[in-house]
């Protein structure tokens, strides 16, 4: 596929994350009316940070008045995970690709692209991150500007239903190799397992949400990696 | 708020870009080593699965609404629907149980 195809596609794949974060940056909206930010201020914060963790706790941090070392650090510690997916991604694109692409990857880097980008056949076009982000990145935006115009534009039922198009949309990259990739099948549904169990017992689920993605991807994809090593080339380009 | 609103914005944004850009630019080459390339191979499908659940049993007003539009979800993906067929029909399915609940 061209470039321009592939970045068609990324756009096409980017609307049910657009959906899905305008019923999230909705809520964000609200909050950070109610937190004193101005339109124009709440806008620019989700553009420049997409990202929802981070910029729902980044809020309580400056309704508190903390330092700008404390904020630093809470996104740090909140975002962390992006970093194991930017490991993936770095193995993922095209090494031919010019380097300059990495540059504007990384800022679309959410879970969300990323979970269809790092799930895409054969190697990564930037262009199909590109196109995923030129939907995502404004429907993220323009849910937080409703938002703060006011809390009131969607309706209780609809918000609730969106609120399930992200987690629809990661059911639909992880389904299709499950269906037909025993070990892959394997992992998710034992890590569906383990994240249940880590929700429910107590101490446990004390861990945040952020952090227990990081652990349990470190203990199940390395669990998985030493027990089902991948030898050959082509089993990753091919998938 | 006494601190400035827009170095707060400034300084979210730069750490959360730094954390997704550093790896990226870092690891320009192909990793050959067969355990760390099996790791990254397997990192997106934990991560999704994990994120996924029991995530979004909580996303909506309602658990078994939430439930419907999960095995919803399934269903229309492992008959090979599009990214936007299987999210349409979480969400479709979600307020068509609420709208009974």
């Amino acid at each position: 596929m061209n470039h321009r195809t592939e970045f068609k596609q990324g756009m096409a794949d980017g609307i049910p994350i657009a959906l899905g974060y305008m019923a999230v940056s909705f809520t964000f909206g609200i909050m950070a009316k109610d937190a004193g930010l101005t339109a124009f201020q709440a806008v620019l914060l989700s553009l420049t940070n997409l990202t929802s963790a981070g910029q729902f706790a980044g809020l309580g941090i400056i309704v508190a008045s903390s330092s700008y070392l404390e904020m630093a650090f809470t996104q740090l510690v909140i975002n962390l995970r992006y970093c194991l997916m930017s490991c993936a991604l770095s193995q993922k694109l095209d090494f031919k690709a010019p380097f300059f692409h990495r540059f504007f990857i990384a800022y679309g880097n959410t879970d969300e692209i990323f979970g269809i980008c790092s799930c895409r056949e054969g190697k990564l076009d930037p262009f199909y991150c590109y196109g995923a982000i030129s939907v995502a990145s404004p429907g993220w935006a323009f849910g937080t500007f409703l938002g703060v115009l006011s809390g009131s534009i969607l309706p209780a039922r609809i918000l609730s239903a969106l609120g399930v198009a992200l987690y629809g949309m990661f059911i639909a990259v992880i389904i299709p190799p499950a269906k037909t990739d025993k070990i892959i099948r394997g992992i998710v549904l034992a890590s569906m397992a383990v994240s249940f169990v880590f929700t429910i017992i107590p101490v446990l689920n004390q861990i945040s949400s952020g952090f227990r993605i990081i652990l349990l991807t470190l203990l199940i994809a390395g669990t998985a990696a030493l027990l089902f090593p991948i030898k050959s080339e082509e089993a990753i380009e091919n998938t | 708020m006494s601190n400035n609103i827009y170095i707060y914005i400034f300084v979210m944004a730069g750490v959360t870009y730094l954390i997704r850009l550093l790896p990226l630019t870092f690891i320009r080459r192909e990793i050959k080593n067969t355990f760390i390339r099996s790791f990254l191979y397997y990192v997106p499908y934990v991560t999704l699965s994990v994120m996924t659940f029991p995530a979004i049993l909580y996303a909506t007003e309602n658990l078994w609404s939430a439930l419907a539009g999960l095995i919803a979800a399934i269903f229309i993906a492992w008959k090979g629907g599009s990214l936007i067929k299987v999210s349409a029909a979480a969400c479709i399915t979600v307020f068509l149980v609420e709208l009974f609940i």
